[in-house]
């Protein structure tokens, strides 16, 4: 709301100076603490437990990056950003980086002047309704209230596929999930559209999930990944490659269990050996100290583990892998060599 | 001779730009204006600077491109497809409907309870008080929050109108009250139904003249007439016979529930109600306030000489206080209806999609030209401003004490 504008007015009249030219990864290390921008909160993805430590399967990146730096997973400093004013925020230099379910555009990339680093959730739109309406095809959703959250791809989305399917509809403009699922809880709206996996997340944390479904149609791709500003190439390396070491991580199959062993002496693996740090200088490389790969994979565990912990099917939430599991097992996930 | 009466004729000299008070004052003003330039235009050089420095530049541009999202509450016709321009221009309509609708309530709620302040009812009196207190003293965002969430959970959903086992109802079949909004009859102008409201005009035009002949009247002669009657019976009565002569014309279409949602009718939506609501029983206890102030500021002596020509307490308030006091209250009330407006920003808080939303909020994400959106927004709210005093002035000079 307001926040925007001030926001806005306050990045360009001031702040910004030097943002983009700056040595991120130096400013981060001196101040010790890396300051990342997660969402306000959405179950598996970012919360805060009982004791307020906020975690979740986006909290983790931040946590992996914190690790690569410090070997610290908490020297981190959150900072829970809306939809609508996340990209101001990071471009004001408020923030070093982003992990909050953000989806990889090209004018994002290009017009907003934003670096997405890589994908750590493939992911399309979907809509959530009560069973009770007997609905199952978004293309019966004619005269629905529809809510959406402000300041996404979701509300472009769905402007397009009701249009293209000819259908009416009327948004209901939120801000947050928290007052999403308020608003659909209430009845205000009918249906409550976004990403199928923050639906997986807000129907989990309904008191009777089985009271809603999500409906078959998928209508975007919505890749979602950290991502800094432009115009610091170095630091962008640091948090695309601590995103990469957790992928690879699961391929090479180094868990949070066994990465000390590994790490212990160079394996026969020379892969491996680069990730850890036991053989060449890749960590030199980034900046960082030589065992920042066993670091990222102490924080949470790998890619896989990372997943199973916070949204995988043995959780509330029960994603499964689908498109997110590696390559070798029929998925998206390939992280480029480490060499 | 006059040589000597005269003082001696001074040459200007720089110095005097300092030393001379008939000048210094000219001096300072003017290196102040030049600071503040140079303050400006400092921060507009800064402002292009770190732009640049993002890569990003100043450009309008984006206005013209496809806005890409869609707008509930529209006033003109508007479908994704536009361009950001026309989604800005949807939110100028919703903002310009809020503030107008705002305005008016405002000053019904305000004039009303001004003047119950000064009820010699000391209950009245008292609730009238408490009414202002509290409304003045709790911020106006918060009032917009209560008045949306006390909307979304006390009325009912629309699904439970929805069914045989319905558990909410339409009051007389024509209203629904849901939680996201309220739905109304919409008239249906059929054929015929223009000589219907030309009745209708023609009757206004009537009560008008006759109120003017009454007024007449009572100055020429001293005589008054019951203009309350007459005037009531012509409001009605033509306009009635025209309707059955001609027909019923005029129909209604009543909302119905739908799939979702009610449809047909009028949707007044959750986020409107709360907003108009909220800033007209806030802006209101403002109005009071000026009304109250504005109508203990006519001497009491004129009070009394009405009464002692025999006018009835009502009469005195209409014919002697208020018009008195209207002069007094304008020029604060003015002020009120701008920041009614400007409040009216607050429209986010519910989703209410006015100009703050649209070309301030969705477009502004959506295209990333923050700096360019706000100077828009920051452009209207000041045309608006300077637009509603202009006018407000005008009134205010037609009214004011005519000194010859
Ligand atoms: N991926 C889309 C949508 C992002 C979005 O709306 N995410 C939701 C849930 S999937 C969210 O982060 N909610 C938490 C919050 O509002 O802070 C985008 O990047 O525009």
């Amino acid at each position: 709301m307001k926040n925007s504008l001030l926001l806005g007015a306050i990045a360009v009249t001031g702040m910004v100076a030097g943002a983009a030219t700056a040595d991120t990864l130096q400013e981060v290390k001196d101040r010790g603490v890396l300051n990342c921008g997660i969402s306000t909160g959405l179950v598996g993805f970012a919360s805060q437990n009982a004791n307020g430590d906020w975690q979740g399967f986006d909290v983790a990146i931040c946590q992996a990056v914190a690790a690569a730096i410090f070997g610290d997973a908490n020297a981190v400093e959150y900072n829970p950003v809306t939809n609508q004013v996340r990209f101001e925020i990071l471009n004001s230099g408020e923030i070093d980086m982003l992990s909050r379910n953000t989806t990889w555009t090209f004018s994002r990339d290009v017009d907003l002047k934003l670096d997405f680093l890589g994908v750590n959730y493939y992911d399309g739109q979907g809509f959530l309704i009560p069973t009770e309406l007997g609905v199952s095809s978004a293309k019966e959703l004619d005269g629905a209230k529809v809510c959406i959250q402000k300041g996404t791809t979701t509300e472009l989305n769905v402007a397009d596929f009701f249009r293209v399917n000819n259908i009416e509809y009327e948004p209901v403009p939120i801000s947050t999930a928290s007052e999403a699922q308020q608003a659909y809880l209430a009845g205000t709206c009918q249906v409550y559209t976004t990403d199928a996996s923050g639906l997986a997340a807000t129907r989990a944390s309904f008191e009777d999930p089985s009271a809603h479904v999500i409906l078959p149609e998928i209508i975007s791709k919505e890749p979602l990944g950290p991502l800094v500003r432009h115009g610091d190439d170095d630091w962008g390396d640091v948090v695309r490659w601590s995103l990469n070491a957790l992928i690879a991580a699961e391929e090479l199959g180094i868990t949070s269990a066994n990465v000390d062993d590994l790490a212990a002496a160079p394996t026969d693996n020379p892969e491996i050996n680069r990730l850890l740090g036991t053989e060449g200088t890749l960590g030199e490389m980034l900046g960082l100290p030589a065992d920042w790969g066993v670091n990222v994979i102490k924080a949470n565990g790998n890619y896989g583990e990372i997943f199973e912990k916070f949204i995988g099917e043995n959780t509330p939430i029960g994603l499964a892998r689908g498109l997110n599991a590696q390559w070798t097992d029929g998925g998206l996930l390939y992280a480029p060599p480490f060499r | 001779m006059s040589t000597l009466s005269e003082p001696p004729k001074q040459s200007f000299h720089m110095g005097m730009l300092l030393n001379d008070t008939r000048y210094r004052g000219y001096t300072f003003q003017f290196i102040a204006l030049l600071a503040l330039v140079a303050l400006f235009g400092w921060m507009v050089s800064n402002a292009v600077a770190n732009l640049a420095a993002l890569g990003q530049d100043i450009n309008f541009g984006f206005l013209s491109d496809q806005a890409g999202y869609d707008i509930n509450q529209q006033i003109i016709p508007y479908e994704s497809t536009d361009t950001h321009m026309r989604a800005a221009f949807v939110g100028v309509l919703n903002t310009l409907l809020v503030a107008v609708l705002g305005c008016i309530l405002a000053t019904i709620v305000g004039v009303v309870v001004g003047v119950l302040r000064l009820s010699n009812n000391w209950l009245i009196a008292r609730l009238m008080s408490v009414y202002v207190e509290i409304f003045r003293n709790v911020p106006v965002l918060i009032w917009i929050l209560i008045v949306f969430n006390v909307m979304a959970n006390a009325l009912p959903s629309p699904s439970t109108f929805r069914g045989d086992d319905a558990t909410a109802s339409m009051l007389l079949g024509a209203f629904a009250f849901t939680n996201s909004g309220v739905y109304l009859p919409l008239p249906l102008w059929l054929e015929g139904s223009i000589v219907v409201v030309g009745v209708f005009v023609v009757s206004l035009i009537a009560i008008w003249a006759l109120r003017r002949y009454a007024r007449h009247l009572l100055y020429s002669e001293g005589r008054v007439i019951p203009t309350l009657p007459i005037g009531l019976a012509l409001f009605v009565v033509p306009t009635l016979l025209a309707f059955f002569i001609m027909g019923r014309p005029i129909a209604l279409e009543y909302p119905e529930m739908g799939r979702f949602n009610f449809q047909n009718g009028i949707q007044v939506r959750g986020s409107f109600i709360a907003l108009w609501l909220a800033l007209s029983l806030y802006t209101g206890a403002f109005i009071a306030e000026n009304v109250r102030g504005a109508i203990q500021a006519v001497s009491k002596g004129q009070t009394e000489a009405a009464a002692s020509l025999g006018l009835r307490p009502g009469r005195i308030m209409s014919l002697v206080v208020l018009p008195q006091a209207l002069r007094v209250m304008i020029p604060p009330n003015i002020s009120q209806y701008l920041n009614l407006t400007k409040n009216s920003s607050l429209a986010a808080a519910v989703g209410y999609m006015d100009i703050t939303g649209t070309l301030g909020g969705v477009t502004l994400n959506q295209t990333g030209r923050s700096f360019e959106a706000i100077l828009l927004l920051m452009a209207f709210y000041l045309a608006i401003s300077l637009a509603i005093s202009g006018i407000m002035n005008l009134y205010n000079n037609s009214v004011k004490l005519k000194e010859r």
